[in-house]
């Protein structure tokens, strides 16, 4: 209180005024960048997206038609919503509790540990097209290592890329397949649980499943819960892989939500459109994102720390 | 073998705890198992990209597959190379991309994180607490609101940048929350100490950043620096929307241009060969990196996945 007075009468003193000016100096880029790359976007994409704006014809407000467009005349609309959630659904949670699992093999001693995590981080670093042109010739249907190995046994062929039922889940494989960065992660938090949990449970003749669900998983939630969420922020704006391998066909099975938006942005210059379902996209990915973080006092255990 | 192997080392191994029991190595056996047919599969694809690089076409059709090719054509990865114009290519995304972006990052980063971690000013926590949230914003939703922004400013004649590289490496000297945020905890790490006798030595706090704080933080410096070179080098998206003419494409764009290529006429010759080739070289410099830099990779991702 005696604080508060002495700040509304007579403001800073000299040498607080002066590391108030040196620290704002420092985080000016970031200040300058966050009101130009990131404020003035966001809310000039609102601004477009009660406008028709095709770089072309001059900019016309038009109200809510665009998102009346979107939600009740777009038939490609509902299907990437459809697409999206299906990938993301199975994606994610597949991803994390692949990564998990990984990641507890690897967290004992064994011969060459550091080469299996090698082996289990590099697809995750190598670029994206790379991954892209290896999947591509790996899945494709005539002269795909996998499907050249069934015909040698006199199988059909599995049209990995080129059926509806298929595209999908062959996608979520290259997800599953580029789970490195959140291996290295738990492996790290693996590290940090302190021995004398498991010991004290082993006194207690706790198996091993009984020691996995108890200790490592509860003492992990918090960064199962990180890796979740940039999952999901992550996996609503999957592009690159279905953009190279299908182009979103067929019959626009792999056309997800990223890229009908860039399609109307970049292919129809349908700017204010784009801004709309950037709009729709920003919401549900926030939503989601505090919906995660609230429900997470139910299952995110955090320990004895701060 | 196996039984009296067990038996005769029961005693000494029933004292040490419940080590080494035969449902132990059961379970020890069973793990390595499934560890080593994970580790087979997820190489898998990275032995199909460099061992089909080096085949010729009979090789590729062949049914079955071909494992190990043989002969192996080591010409394929200077016949691809040459096969376009991949050494420009490789120019644009080191010199104007990936190196450019990554000096301006961690400049700017480094400056933030300072301002944040070692100078105390009243609102400091609220504006590092929004940035921290920027983390969060996808770059799907502000993609095309920016993609506006460039283009009005060319029209209105502000600078060069549709067809540039200015709209991916600008924005870079206006750091990166990702970046500030792990480079302010590996400040906040180092003893206030330091600075504090370099203050009472008259010391500017710019003076501190630079002769005291960076040399003790090269290993973070090296996270920023890796991460941020690997997303450059690899970037797809940002070229994809500004860089309009092939001798500004990025290496990713030239992969993407030979595959239009080859499957233009039907299948060009040793198409496959040639683009798993040039796959392998835009990969190699990634990986021959992390081999030789493991150990900042690992920790970088620790150092900004967990401290959270």
């Amino acid at each position: 209180m005696a604080v508060a007075s002495l700040r509304l009468r007579g403001g800073m003193s000299r040498s607080e005024r002066r590391s108030l000016l040196t620290g704002l100096a420092f985080v000016s880029p970031w200040l300058l960048g966050f009101l130009i790359w990131t404020a003035y976007p966001l809310l000039s994409s609102l601004y477009y997206s009660f406008n028709r704006y095709d770089f072309i014809t001059q900019i016309k407000w038009i109200g809510f038609h665009n998102f009346v467009e979107i939600f009740t005349d777009d038939a490609r609309f509902w299907t990437v919503v459809y697409n999206t959630f299906y990938y993301v659904g199975l994606s994610v949670p597949l991803g994390v509790a692949t990564a998990f699992l990984m990641a507890n093999l690897l967290n004992a001693k064994i011969a060459g540990r550091s080469f299996f995590r090698a082996i289990f981080y590099v697809p995750s670093i190598i670029p994206a097209v790379c991954s892209a042109m290896v999947w591509l010739f790996i899945y494709n249907n005539q002269y795909g290592v996998i499907n050249n190995f069934l015909k040698a046994l006199g199988q059909p062929i599995i049209p990995f890329l080129s059926s509806v039922e298929l595209s999908k889940p062959s996608l979520i494989v290259i997800h599953l397949w580029a789970q490195g960065t959140a291996v290295v992660i738990f492996l790290a938090s693996l590290q940090d649980v302190p021995r004398t949990l498991y010991e004290a449970a082993i006194v207690d003749g706790a198996n091993t499943w009984h020691r996995f669900w108890h200790i490592t998983v509860p003492m992990c939630s918090p960064i199962i819960l990180y890796t979740m969420v940039m999952g999901f922020i992550g996996g609503f704006q999957t592009f690159l892989m279905p953009y190279l391998l299908t182009n979103g066909g067929p019959m626009a099975s792999t056309e997800f939500y990223a890229m009908h938006l860039w399609r109307n942005a970049f292919e129809l210059f349908r700017m204010g459109k784009a801004c709309a379902l950037a709009w729709i996209m920003f919401i549900v990915i926030s939503t989601f994102t505090v919906s995660l973080f609230r429900t997470s006092a139910r299952w995110v255990f955090y320990g004895g720390e701060k | 073998m196996t039984p009296v192997a067990t038996t005769s080392a029961a005693p000494r191994v029933a004292r040490r705890g419940p080590r080494v029991t035969p449902a132990g190595l059961a379970a020890g056996f069973a793990k390595y198992a499934v560890l080593i047919a994970l580790a087979a599969s997820y190489a898998f694809p990275l032995y199909w990209m460099i061992s089909s690089a080096l085949k010729d076409d009979p090789q590729v059709y062949r049914i079955p597959p071909v494992l190990v090719p043989n002969p192996a054509f080591w010409n394929n990865f200077l016949d691809a190379w040459r096969s376009d114009n991949f050494t420009l290519y490789t120019f644009n995304s080191v010199f104007r991309y990936a190196l450019p972006s990554t000096v301006f990052t961690m400049v700017s980063s480094a400056l933030v994180a300072y301002g944040f971690a070692r100078v105390r000013w009243p609102g400091r926590n609220a504006l590092f607490a929004l940035c921290v949230a920027t983390m969060m914003i996808p770059y799907t939703v502000t993609m095309v609101p920016l993609f506006i922004i460039f283009r009005r400013l060319e029209e209105a004649g502000i600078g060069k940048w549709i067809g540039t590289y200015n709209p991916m490496i600008i924005p870079a000297l206006f750091g990166n929350a990702f970046f500030i945020f792990m480079l302010r905890q590996f400040f906040m790490t180092l003893p206030e100490e330091l600075s504090d006798a370099a203050r009472v030595d008259g010391a500017s706090e710019l003076g501190i950043l630079l002769r005291i704080i960076l040399p003790l933080s090269k290993p973070a410096l090296a996270v920023v620096a890796l991460f941020q070179f690997m997303g450059t080098w690899g970037d797809y998206l940002g070229p994809l929307i500004y860089i309009n003419k092939y001798t500004m494409f990025p290496l990713a764009l030239g992969i993407q241009k030979l595959r239009q290529m080859l499957s233009q006429v039907g299948m060009a010759p040793k198409a496959y060969p040639y683009l798993m080739a040039v796959s392998t070289l835009a990969a190699a410099p990634i990986i021959i990196l992390f081999f030789f830099a493991q150990r900042t990779f690992i920790e970088g991702i620790s150092l900004t996945g967990l401290k959270g």
